[in-house]
């Protein structure tokens, strides 16, 4: 498709998103595996960019991965998720940003049901005062934290430290974007772009100064599967998911991948791990895998922050390529130190990837 | 109609997401778990609209119907609105509830899954919680997670988190009060009657096996039969 004809999809798919004043929660995965992107998220957006971001300890997950794992009731998701919402209301909020894809995804889907069976949403709202005294409301606007990232992203841009350009050659880094299935594939209306053409994270990287890489399998799932994964037994779906799509995205070269998924990161950084310990074959440049990044973890690299304040040391594949191309100073001796520099020693390194 | 498709069409998501199937494939041809394992979402919404009892049955009683990732693809294709995914999630919940589930390999990974994911929302508050994802039970976490479980306090420190504190922040402590309103919505929406409900199919299935539960558990985890691939 030309280009024009994609701007013009991308155009009927613009989502309201309101400027400011959120209730915050967060997401199960991203927190555990990344939870400096999260702490960068409110970084930027509170202090950075002065808005109210508010979050309670009260909040919990929203039961998402166990739902789509199939181990809770629909009528449990959905109760519980009245109460991350009844929470909102209680505290003033009418605008709900989540961390976490899958949260996003069933946001849309719950309110999109009770939209259509409103005798359900008479239900939960019984249960919910019943069970945890609270009233049950709706946001206003319900949108990703991506969301609110791709709506300051000229913002950021303006205050950009580095871009995504390498700086030895002048040329844009080439950007693989991979959108978390549930932001937009079950309902395209409530993604930045839709499902086709996502711009959540193609946004990011033009303002950034960086290339969209096009690559067939761009759209096809990182193959985490819920049970897919979390079942030993079941982990070769996960991978050979991944793997179609790093053997996809090869013969572009790609410099780096940026993700809007808490776990498509993970699963794409680790099994380009255990592909090259398996078989040998790294998907980057001499030997280095491809490095897969968070969008707060992008952000803050443009922005200037510390690329281990980022938790970029948390990867199994190393960063520095990129931070060597985008011209980002660091210390590899404070990689893997604690706070206060406190000596944690370091991970054994892998065999067969750097 | 059937008893089986009148259980089905009490499911929202069925009734959402099943409009007349015209057999086209494109939810097949898309989908990442139809590519690898012996898996066809089309033959699916196909024998569900069919209202064909036996086949029903035996769907709900099969391998098949736990091979979907739930990835949702198949939605975003569907040319007549359906949407296979949130079909195989009505089949799914009927045959937990029927007990139909534990006679299929896969479909009794469901005991893990009811324990683990459900142990951790009513322990901690959510579905993942880092001290229970050890590097032994997942190696391909790599080297670097090895690392990190080993210094988890110090690496949240380091990063920001709020470690099983108090207060708000990344995997904070989730106040107890909180944790047993999600106990009480458990008990009023299905999800405690659900996991009792897996546990004892588990229980009987092990039996019947000559299996203890510890090696039942074994079994389920790791164990995965030729049958299911594509290759």
């Amino acid at each position: 498709m030309i280009y024009e004809g994609k701007q013009k999809i991308w155009s009927e798919y613009q989502k309201e998103i309101p400027d400011d004043h959120y209730f915050y929660v967060r997401s199960c995965i991203r927190q555990s595996f990344f939870p400096a992107s999260e702490a960068t998220f409110l970084e930027i957006t509170r202090n950075r960019l002065g808005k109210d971001i508010f979050e309670t300890e009260h909040h919990t997950t929203c039961g998402g991965i166990a739902y789509h794992s199939d181990a809770i009731p629909q009528e449990t998701a959905m109760t519980i998720i009245a109460r991350q919402f009844g929470l909102m209301h209680k505290y003033g909020y009418e605008n709900y940003v989540c961390s976490c894809i899958t949260s996003f995804g069933l946001y849309c889907e719950t309110l999109e049901t009770w939209r259509q069976f409103p005798e359900l949403a008479a239900k939960i709202a019984d249960i919910l005062w019943k069970t945890c005294k609270l009233e049950f409301a709706k946001p206003r606007f319900i949108v990703h934290a991506s969301d609110l990232i791709y709506h300051y992203r000229n913002e950021i841009a303006a205050m950009a430290r580095h871009r995504l350009v390498n700086v030895h050659t002048g040329e844009p880094l080439k950007v693989v974007e991979h959108i978390g299935c549930h932001y937009s594939k079950m309902f395209p209306s409530k993604g930045v772009g839709g499902a086709e053409y996502p711009y959540v994270l193609a946004g990011m990287i033009e303002a950034w100064g960086g290339q969209v890489v096009d690559y067939p399998e761009r759209r096809h799932c990182c193959g985490f599967g819920f049970r897919q994964y979390f079942i030993k037994a079941n982990r070769g779906y996960s991978l050979s998911n991944t793997y179609k799509k790093f053997e996809s995205m090869e013969p572009y070269h790609p410099d780096m991948i940026i993700t809007n998924c808490p776990g498509c990161p993970y699963f794409m950084d680790r099994w380009q791990y255990v592909i090259a310990e398996e078989t040998g074959k790294t998907y980057g440049e001499n030997g280095h895998g491809i490095p897969v990044f968070t969008y707060e973890e992008v952000a803050g690299l443009v922005l200037g922050y510390d690329p281990w304040d980022l938790g970029l040391q948390t990867h199994q594949i190393g960063p520095e390529p990129v931070l060597d191309k985008m011209g980002i100073k660091y210390d590899p001796s404070r990689k893997y130190l604690g706070l206060k520099g406190k000596d944690l020693g370091m991970p054994v390194c892998p065999g067969c990837i750097k | 109609m059937g008893r089986l498709f009148d259980l089905l069409m009490k499911d929202y998501r069925l009734r959402e997401g099943l409009n007349a199937c015209i057999n086209c494939g494109t939810c097949t041809a898309v989908c990442p778990a139809a590519e690898f394992y012996r898996y066809d979402p089309r033959r699916i919404v196909d024998t569900v609209q069919s209202k064909d009892e036996d086949a029903i049955e035996k769907l709900l009683k099969s391998d098949t119907i736990w091979y979907c990732g739930e990835c949702m693809s198949c939605v975003t294709r569907c040319p007549r609105k359906n949407a296979p995914g949130m079909i195989v999630m009505a089949l799914r919940t009927l045959s937990i509830d029927l007990g139909y589930f534990i006679e299929s390999e896969k479909g009794r990974q469901q005991f893990i899954l009811s324990k683990d994911l459900c142990g951790n929302i009513l322990d901690y508050g959510y579905c993942v919680y880092p001290r229970r994802f050890d590097y032994a039970g997942h190696p391909e976490a790599g080297r670097v997670w090895e690392w990190e479980e080993k210094h988890l306090d110090d690496v949240f420190a380091r990063l920001g988190g709020n470690l099983d504190g108090e207060g708000p922040g990344a995997v904070r402590r989730i106040p107890q009060e909180d944790r047993d309103e999600l106990k009480k919505i458990f008990d009023a929406t299905g999800a405690t009657q659900r996991m009792k409900t897996v546990e004892e199919a588990a229980e009987k299935k092990a039996e019947e096996l000559g299996l203890t539960m510890e090696e039942f558990t074994r079994k389920v985890y790791n164990e995965s039969g030729p049958q299911h691939y594509n290759h």
